[in-house]
């Protein structure tokens, strides 16, 4: 390791090699998932167990698909889905609107609903669990929907983000606008919504992993195993008392449960990256 | 910072703000006040009544052993999560760094496990640990080490420290590798003709030119410590063995849920609301230096 | 094509007044350009008659009628922004077909105006491009053609050249001279170089400090200023400022004199108004200026034609000049 400059010859290789090898301990757990989901479980209670796939694909994942453990993983997925998208576009489009109405306006209290939407910035529903439970419940939204929707888009994240997107774009844009006799409406439909197009795009893409991936929270408030969304699902599908658990089974549901949020990771790589370090600035 | 140019009139941009204001009224201020409200009660054993105890819950909590342990367990564990989850990434981050051409392909690579949650990479590590089928507790055990997880307090706690750390490498990668790849080249082109070989250069170049990546990374993952790793406490330890990875959100949840003890939970619920507001403060401060760059 | 009044007209914002009371009567097709320093009020100006900042006193007159509490999209204007404010993310054609949509003009009559003002602005080629993808020029040109398709009863420019490079900004000047010419729509047109200001206006404002220094003609702005601000302004290489006392000229109660470059020529020491050491020249073909330094340190430039002498570098000489072309300037800087 002496130079910058040169880039090839062995320390080149070694560094390959390092990355190679960082790469496969961050892959292994994964791996070894898929292969427990493609085996049959006498083939994991006696360990070791294998490191290649078995023949049990197929069977593993019908099983987890259409009857799971407590409820079918795909009733699972389509809770998940509905929780991490109604996340994401709820929080956008509030977020969207009441952005514009700050960056925008100048109304009575504007900024005591500034800093009213700000405080929220950073709290997570993890430290009012309690409360907003209690809320939730009082409101009869446990095992809906919008029991688990709600509560989430609570937070100023993404007001924050579109604020500070409102705040480059160029005032003259907005005053060309009104001298071409638009509205206000209309210039956040016509002009405003198309410029955050990306801005849009990449926040959707950490909402919905957000989204996707809760825990606590739909553990608490979907005691009907037909509302339960998938990662909170795993958990229940560990028996309580001394029983193995169903492990492909088990293992086959993690690997259902990481895929959309990954496929989406991978897919829109450049959305995300952007969407992570505008969401952090 | 305000725009020159603005729109007209209140009633518009009133309609525009409520269903935000609406939604963090009823789902945020009103969940905090009352978390407020009711550390200072203890309701009676029936929930018929609660009594007014003033800072009763807080001193209790305070004087709490158990209390007490898992503040130090929430510290030792988050120091642990950001040391690991970023000296890994950092590690890996600079030998990328140093691959122009591939560093794309590495970090398409190391992203993803991102989007595993936190409860999903629980499980996962669970399965490799499992003290019956784990296949590293079983080539631990050839190795002569009995590795149980349930009944070691250490073992557990390193173990959701690792699967904390997992998924939050790719994160800290993805920010240090943008960090190392924005240091012009120029400067560490000069630092090489000056002579310095590449840890040299790492130490008094490199890492002083990151130091606002680092910062803000610290700050981000001991917030990820504290509160979103529920998940991987939760399907690992459960908070055990003898509350050894009960961290305060665990707490907060296994007081107010399990243990239903509200007064408690909500008084521990406003000590944590002081800990993120001071964490926002000094991210905020982080910002505005950054700003004022 | 409309008359534009200013009548008196102030702007606060705060306690701060900036603009103290500007009047002006624009005719109908005529080309003002408010001409001043940066922070001097012109664009604050440009932006009330636009309706984008409020009147705090005064009137704003339109086509006769009072446009103060009038929106900008119904006081019929059309204006053209320093940075062009294109639509980013809408390509040439809807750039400039925007306002008559919003209007609910009919799709064919659209197509037709949008047609004629790119057939104007040679911008046919590229109406179906974004605007980063096109230069600054002919971004000017689209910001250009989004304020003709209106039709509207004025023009306000806010330094729509000043982005453009030295070279393209003399041909736009060109450009929108002729256009103005063309359609005969009032114009108001702000900027702080006063070239262009010379050859755009038919009428110039020249702006200070939120007050209308002087209002007239650019040639009678140029060769006789109201003001010692407007003399030292307006014109380039600047008017040069002597004390008066020191020339002899304090008699009637002037505390400045000023003179244009071309106005002084170079004599002998003993036979000058005024000594200067000369310190360097600048030949620049076919005028030379000669900068001198003055005994009180100032200096003095002198503007000659290209065939003349020029004297050596440290050389002593006189300046002089003939009496009708001085200007002589009260203690307030007004003119004697």
């Amino acid at each position: 390791m002496s130079g910058m400059v040169e880039k090839r010859g062995l320390s080149y290789w070694m560094i390959h090699a390092g990355m190679i090898l960082g790469v496969l301990l961050i892959f292994f757990p994964i791996w070894l998932a898929f292969v427990a989901s493609t085996v049959s479980q006498a083939d994991i209670v006696k360990p070791p167990m294998p490191l290649w796939p078995g023949d049990q694909f197929f069977e593993n994942y019908r099983r987890a698909l259409f009857s799971g453990v407590n409820a079918p993983v795909a009733v699972m997925l389509l809770n998940s889905a509905v929780m991490a998208i109604g996340i994401a576009v709820g929080k956008i489009i509030i977020s969207l609107l009441s952005a514009f109405a700050i960056v925008y306006f100048r109304f009575p209290c504007r900024q005591l609903v500034f800093w009213l939407i700000f405080l929220t910035l950073m709290l997570p529903v993890e430290v009012r669990i309690v409360p907003t439970y209690e809320v939730v419940a009082r409101f009869g939204m446990l095992n809906s929907y919008s029991g688990l929707i709600f509560p989430l888009i609570a937070s100023a994240t993404a007001t924050f983000l579109f604020r500070q997107f409102f705040m480059t774009i160029p005032d003259e844009l907005a005053e060309a606008a009104r001298v071409d006799g638009s509205r206000p409406m209309r210039f956040f439909v016509d002009i405003l919504l198309p410029m955050s197009r990306t801005n849009i795009a990449a926040l959707f893409v950490i909402l919905f992993i957000y989204g996707w991936n809760q825990y606590l929270w739909p553990l608490l408030i979907t005691t009907d195993p037909q509302m339960n969304t998938i990662v909170m699902g795993i958990k229940q599908m560990f028996p309580s008392g001394d029983d193995f658990a169903d492990w492909p089974v088990i293992m086959a549901t993690s690997l259902l449960a990481m895929i959309p949020p990954v496929f989406v990771v991978i897919l829109m790589q450049k959305l995300f990256v952007r969407g992570l370090m505008e969401s952090e600035k | 910072m305000d725009k020159r140019v603005t729109f007209r009139g209140w009633l518009l941009p009133a309609a525009l703000v409520l269903p935000q204001l609406a939604v963090t009224a009823v789902f945020f201020f009103y969940p905090a006040g009352q978390a407020v409200w009711q550390s200072l009660f203890i309701p009676d054993p029936f929930g018929l009544k609660s009594q007014f105890v003033g800072t009763g819950n807080f001193e209790f909590l305070l004087n709490d052993p158990f209390y007490r342990a898992s503040f130090v367990t929430t510290a030792v564990f988050s120091s642990l999560v950001t040391l690991v989850s970023m000296g890994v990434a950092l590690w890996l981050a600079v030998l990328a760094d140093r691959l122009i051409k591939s560093s794309g392909t590495y970090r398409t690579l190391l992203i993803w496990p991102y989007a595993v949650a936190p409860a999903v990479a629980g499980v996962l590590w669970l399965f490799m640990f499992s003290t019956r089928v784990g296949l590293v507790a079983w080539y631990l055990g050839l190795l002569g080490y009995e590795w149980n997880h349930v009944l070691n307090g250490e073992e557990a706690m390193a173990l959701v420290v690792i699967a904390s750390s997992w998924g939050r490498i790719s994160y800290n990668f993805l920010f240090f590798l943008a960090g190392l790849q924005a240091i012009p080249r120029s400067v560490i082109e000069a630092a090489a003709i000056d002579g310095a070989r590449f840890w040299k250069r790492f130490w008094t170049i490199v890492f002083p030119l990151l130091s606002p990546t680092t910062f803000f990374l610290l700050v981000v993952n001991v917030v990820y410590a504290f509160f979103e790793t529920f998940g991987v406490i939760h399907t690992i330890t459960s908070g055990g063995p003898q509350q050894a990875t009960t961290i305060l959100v665990y707490k907060v949840y296994a007081d107010g849920f399990v243990g239903q003890d509200q007064g408690s939970s909500a008084a521990q619920s406003v000590i944590l609301l002081v800990v993120v507001g001071l964490l926002t403060i000094i991210q905020f401060k982080y910002i505005e230096r950054k700003v004022h760059y | 094509m409309a008359t534009i009044t200013l009548d008196n007209v102030h702007k606060k914002f705060g306690d701060t007044e900036v603009i103290h009371g500007v009047s002006i009567e624009i005719a109908e097709g005529e080309f003002i350009v408010i001409v001043g320093p940066s922070g001097c009020g012109k664009s604050t100006l440009l932006r009330m008659v636009a309706g984008l900042e409020t009147v705090t006193a005064g009137e704003v007159r339109i086509a006769g009628a009072r446009v103060n509490e009038t929106e900008p999209m119904d006081r019929d204007i059309a204006m053209v922004f320093q940075n062009y404010a294109l639509y980013p993310h809408m390509s040439v054609f809807d750039n400039m077909a925007y306002g008559l949509k919003i209007a609910r003009v009919p799709q064919p009559e659209i197509r037709d105006r949008v047609a004629a003002a790119a057939e104007m602005l040679q911008l046919e080629a590229f109406l179906n491009r974004k605007p980063r993808e096109l230069s600054g020029g002919q971004r000017q040109r689209v910001a250009m053609g989004r304020a003709i398709v209106r039709k509207p009863k004025a023009f306000l420019f806010d330094e729509p050249l000043s982005n453009l490079d030295a070279k393209l900004r003399v041909q736009m000047r060109l450009e929108i001279k002729d256009l103005q010419k063309e359609l005969g729509i009032t114009s108001l047109y702000v900027t702080h170089d006063q070239v262009e200001a010379m050859t755009l206006a038919d009428r110039m404002i020249v702006m200070n400090e939120g007050v209308a220094e002087q209002v007239g003609r650019p040639l009678d702005v140029y060769s006789n200023p109201g003001t010692e601000f407007v003399a030292g302004f307006i014109g380039s290489p600047a008017t040069n400022f002597l004390s008066a006392e020191a020339v002899g000229e304090s008699g009637r109660g002037a505390a400045k004199l000023g003179i244009r470059p071309e106005h002084a020529r170079l004599c002998k020491p003993e036979s000058g108004f005024v000594r200067g050491r000369m310190t360097y020249a600048e030949a620049l073909g076919a005028e030379t200026l000669l900068h001198l330094r003055l005994p009180d340190g100032a200096l003095f430039t002198l503007r000659q034609d290209g065939g003349g002498s020029i004297p050596h570098e440290g050389d002593d000489c006189g300046i002089i000049w003939e009496e009708r072309n001085q200007l002589l300037f009260l203690p307030d800087g007004g003119r004697l």
